[in-house]
Formats: C-alpha cells, structure tokens, sequence
C-alpha cells in the first residue's frame, strides 16, 4: 500500500472511530477511548526507538510527564491552545531525548536503557522541588466544560479525545512511513547488526539519535493535553510506572517489528485495563500487564503478529 | 556565619556509612552486570522482596534482621539460579537478551512491585532490633549502630567475595568468563554453570542488602525504584566488574548524597546519582577503576 493511500485510510478508520462515539453518546466512553489512544500513541513512540532500532527506553514515564509539564507550566504563565501546546511539549521533550541519546548511544545499548530509568528518578526530582508548577502537592488544571471547534461547542473530553485521536493517527502514519523509507531500514540494519551495519557504512549514531528525537517528541506530544484530561495532575501520577511499563509491553505483546503490533498491543491490552480497572481494581491490572509482558517475551518473543505470521507460514507449507 | 565544619564532617562520616551500606545493594549489580553482562534491572526488586521477608519473619518470630538475612542467602541462591536458567533458555540462547532479556528483567521488577503492593499494601514497613535507636558518639559525631553494623558486615562481605573470587577454581572461572567465554569452554568448564553460580551469588546478595535496607529506613514497595539509578551509577562509576571500584563509587556516591542532603534538603539526593552517572558516561566510560 502506497503511503498517501495509508494516511487516507488511517483517516477514514479514525472517521469512523469518531461516527461510533456519536453514535453511542456516552461521556465515559471518551474518558476511557482517550487513555486507550494516548497508549497507541506511547507504544507506536516506543516502538520506533525499541522496535526499530532495538534500543530499550524505560523512560517513557520521564518523556510523557515532561509533555504533561510543560502544558502545566504554560497553564501558569500564558495560555494558548492545545494543539499549540502538543506542540512545544513534543519539542521540549524531543530535545531531551536528543541529549539523552547524545551522552549514552555511543556506548554499549544498554547503558541507554539505563540512563532512560534514571532519567525518570531525576525529572521527577526536579518536579517535586520546582514549586511554580506545583511541587509535590501538584497543580490544579480547571478546564472549560465546552469549547468552541469551527463555530460549534463541543464537550471539552469529547475534544480531547478528538486530538488524541488525531496524534494516534498522526504517529501510526509517522511509523509507517518510516517503516518503509531508507530510514527505516537504517534502523533493521542497527537493530539487526549495529557491527555490521557500522562497517558498510551507515551512519549508526545519527541514525539512532533520530530515532530517539522522534519517538521522544510523540511521547511529549502525547503527555501535553493529559493535564487538561486529569484536572488535578501530581509528579507521582505523571510519572507513574504504569506508563513506562505499558509503553513497553504493549509493543512487545503485539509484536515489535511492524506499526500494526504496538496498536494491536494497546487496543488490547488498553482496554482489558480498563475493564480490569473498573472491575476489578487498578493494581490488579498492572499486574496482568507485567505477567503478560514476561509470558509474551518468553513464549511469543515476536508477539501476536509473530503468532499469526507462524500460523499463515505453516498453512501455506501444507 | 561561620562554615558549619562539624555538621560537614557528620556529613561525610554518614555519607562513608551510608555509602557501606550502597556497597551491599551494589555488590550484586557489580557481579551480574559487570562480569556476567546481564543488566538485571530487577536487582533493586530482589533487596526489596528480602527486606519484606525479612520484615515477616522479624516480626513474626522476633528474629534478628541480620541473621535472618544470612539465613536467607542460600534461598536467595537458588531463586537467583532459576532466575537464570530461565533468562538462558529464553534469552541468552536465543541470542536475543539485549531487547527482550531487558523487557523480561522489566517485568520481574513490576511484577515484584505490584505483588508486594497487593499482599502489604503501600504502608511502611520496618524491623525491630536493639540496635536501631541507640549510637556511639565521639565528641560531635554521631555513628548510628543502624547504620554502623550494615557498613561493617558490607565490608566484609566484599572482602569474603573478593577473596573468593582470586582465590577460588569457581571464583577465578567467573571472572573467566566475564572476559571469554569460548576459552572458557575450552578449558572444560560449564560456562552455563560458572554463570548460574555467579548470578546465583549476585542475587543472594539482595538477602543481606534487603536485611540492611529494612534496618536502615522503613520500606515499602516502590522504594527500589530510587534504587536503580544508584546501583549502577555507582557500578558504572566504580568500573564494571571491578569490586574494589564498587567500594570506591558506593563511598563517593554515599558521601555526595549526604553533603547533598544535609546543607541542600533530602528531596535533592536523588538527583545527584544520576549526575554521576551522566558525567561518567560522558567522560570515563571505563569508570574510575576500570579495565
């Protein structure tokens, strides 16, 4: 499939996603809906560093609250729009990505996955000490009931959910482009053989450092309207592991390889999560996340689309 | 106003305590990450599950923390054994331990985590002994005995593996095989084995530092997450692999994060590990000691 033709069809899916919630009208419904986009949003970032290129960041936590922080700060000192804000968070949180990514991926890959943990302990250091964005006690965000979209007032979640809507969109093509460009196969040969790669002559840091910018840059983008979601937004809620953790597994359970496992992951596992959290309580569902996360990488270390792959290789043998 | 010169020297003599005690939660890092090549992320997790069974115990049955630490080295043994023997059959011979091995090591910890959360709750926990209130004093500085006995058992801990690892068949194999493990092989030695033992050890040094950690502060569930960036800015910083180096990093790092929080505030000492651990990825990846 050609890309325009994707981008097209990825709009019609969303347009369609968008008539089903009109259809049922129900407030909840966008409440739950936009924590499920915003993990497609979060997996399809991860997954372009951790699937392409084989490098695992266990800062999603860290990328996602900067986003979130940022949309606090401005909140403060001058409000604008938050499309406008997705915007700066996403840069903000790209740049520190970037330096991250500058400091650590010269070195062995896994001194990156460290730095990624660590990131999150400091960031959120700076956070519970920096009182003009409330510190640890947390800032409130008091949002608007409606808001005003091409001359039509719309329930503020019911705008949310339409930009996070349009972000998931918007990363699944990014994805897919990349999965298809000189880029992309770029990132195979690093994830594959970063040796290798090296000697024929690919340019294996700046690839990497791409790669990182990106996904870092969805992230932020991702984690800017959350404050306007939650209202009341918290340094331990914002970096809560529940991301990081989610960000990881859902990739790794839908499969790594291509854009459709990490949204397959989080359409799943999203929202057994949130059936689980009203049902059954929110620990309880963190902790089928992380048993099905060791159960996948031991068993299907290629996911569910390595699962199917397998069952349509075998067919066509018969 | 005068500089505070004895609220800095009880800073750097708790900073040297504390930093005895980092040598304990790091030893295991220093062993699975730096000679084994496994970055076990779930170290901290491990302390933690050892500090609740501590915890259990002491309470239970009025136990010393100390003794039921060691009494729990070789449990802790045997877990760590399994744990590799899965991570091998999985991961290492399948060749894929960089990015799986690592999401793996990821889900133990959560899944630790979330346990310890739905049996205990997040309330903190803590040990009783006779020797966690009271302290030896000389002129104006203070040793707590909490803090004093952790460092002194950590130190001769390090020294016992150390000995171990010169002096030993076993010990020398595991640092064999940190550097090759096809001449390893070679010298009809079970590398799998040498490094089942190796991983055995570095976890059943979580029992003791869960012991340690639990006579310290109070513990509850997510408090090893803090724990992460220290370990391994403290292994990195100290050369990976190197057990002198751990001494050296744990102490630096200890002395670093007390000065900090004594004249900054506590809520700071976080973020002065992974200060360390920038500036040493940055300009000595080697780390101080380093080969």
């Amino acid at each position: 499939m050609r890309s325009r033709v994707f981008l097209i069809v990825s709009i019609v899916a969303a347009l369609l996603v968008l008539a089903l919630t009109q259809a049922v009208a129900n407030n909840y419904l966008f409440f739950a809906g936009y924590v499920v986009l915003q993990f497609v949003v979060l997996a399809t970032a991860w997954n372009i560093l951790g699937g392409y290129c084989g490098y695992v960041n266990f800062g999603s936590a860290a990328f996602f609250a900067l986003g979130a922080y940022t949309s606090v700060f401005f909140h403060k000192t001058y409000q604008i729009p938050i499309p406008f804000l997705m915007l700066i968070g996403g840069i903000v949180s790209g740049i520190v990505g970037l330096g991250m990514g500058y400091l650590t991926l010269r070195l062995r890959g896994s001194f990156f996955a460290i730095a990624t943990l660590a990131l999150a302990v400091v960031l959120q250091t700076l956070i519970i000490n920096w009182d003009y964005v409330g510190g640890s006690r947390g800032a409130y965000v008091i949002r608007p009931n409606t808001i005003q979209v091409l001359g039509m007032a719309i329930p503020y979640i019911e705008y949310l959910f339409l930009l996070m809507l349009l972000l998931a969109v918007a990363a699944i093509v990014t994805a897919r482009v990349i999965e298809r460009s000189r880029l992309g196969y770029g990132f195979a040969t690093i994830r594959d053989d970063e040796l290798a790669a090296e000697a024929a002559g690919v340019p294996t840091l700046r690839l990497k450092l791409i790669a990182t910018t990106i996904s870092g840059a969805l992230m932020g983008m991702a984690g800017a309207p959350f404050p306007y979601y939650i209202g009341y937004l918290e340094p331990s809620s914002a970096f809560g592991l529940a991301y990081a953790v989610n960000a990881i597994a859902m990739p790794m359970i839908g499969g790594t390889s291509t854009w459709i496992g990490p949204l397959i992951g989080a359409l799943l596992l999203g929202t057994i999560q949130q059936v689980a959290t009203v049902t059954i309580s929110s620990a309880v569902n963190l902790l089928i996340v992380g048993v099905l996360l060791v159960a996948f990488v031991i068993i299907a270390p290629n996911g569910l689309v390595g699962l199917v792959q397998q069952r349509l290789r075998a067919k066509e043998q018969r | 106003m005068d500089f505070p010169i004895e609220l800095l020297i009880n800073a750097i003599i708790a900073g040297i305590l504390l930093g005895g005690f980092y040598i304990a939660v790091t030893v295991g890092i220093s062993i699975s990450f730096g000679m084994l090549d496994i970055v076990n992320i779930a170290h901290p997790a491990f302390i933690i599950l050892g500090s609740y069974l501590v915890y259990i115990v002491n309470s239970t049955f009025g136990i010393d923390p100390v003794l039921v630490g060691i009494l729990m080295l070789p449990v802790f043994y045997v877990l760590g054994a399994a744990v590799y023997q899965v991570y091998y059959l999985s991961f290492e011979k399948r060749g894929q331990e960089a990015l799986r091995g690592l999401a793996f090591f990821f889900g133990i910890l959560f899944i630790t985590e979330v346990g310890l959360i739905l049996v205990f709750g997040v309330d903190y926990r803590y040990a009783e002994a006779p020797y966690i209130g009271p302290a030896l004093r000389f002129a104006f500085v203070d040793l707590p005995y909490r803090m004093l006995i952790p460092c002194v058992i950590s130190l001769l801990l390090l020294a016992a593996l150390q000995l171990y690892f010169s002096r030993t068949f076993i010990g020398r194999a595991i640092k064999a095989v940190s550097q090759d493990q096809q001449a390893l092989a070679l010298m009809a030695a079970n590398p799998i084995k040498i490094k089942r033992i190796a991983f055995g050890i570095s976890i059943a040094t979580a029992a003791l530092a869960g012991a340690f950690l639990v006579i310290i502060q109070p513990v509850e569930p997510s408090v090893g997450r803090e724990y992460i960036g220290r370990v391994f800015a403290i292994c990195v910083l100290g050369g990976l692999g190197s057990l002198p180096g751990t001494v050296v990093g744990a102490m630096l790092l200890g002395v670093v994060e007390s000065i900090t929080a004594t004249f900054y505030g506590p809520s700071w000492a976080p973020a002065v590990a992974f200060g360390f651990l920038l500036l040493t990825l940055a300009f000595r990846p080697a780390g101080l000691l380093g080969r």
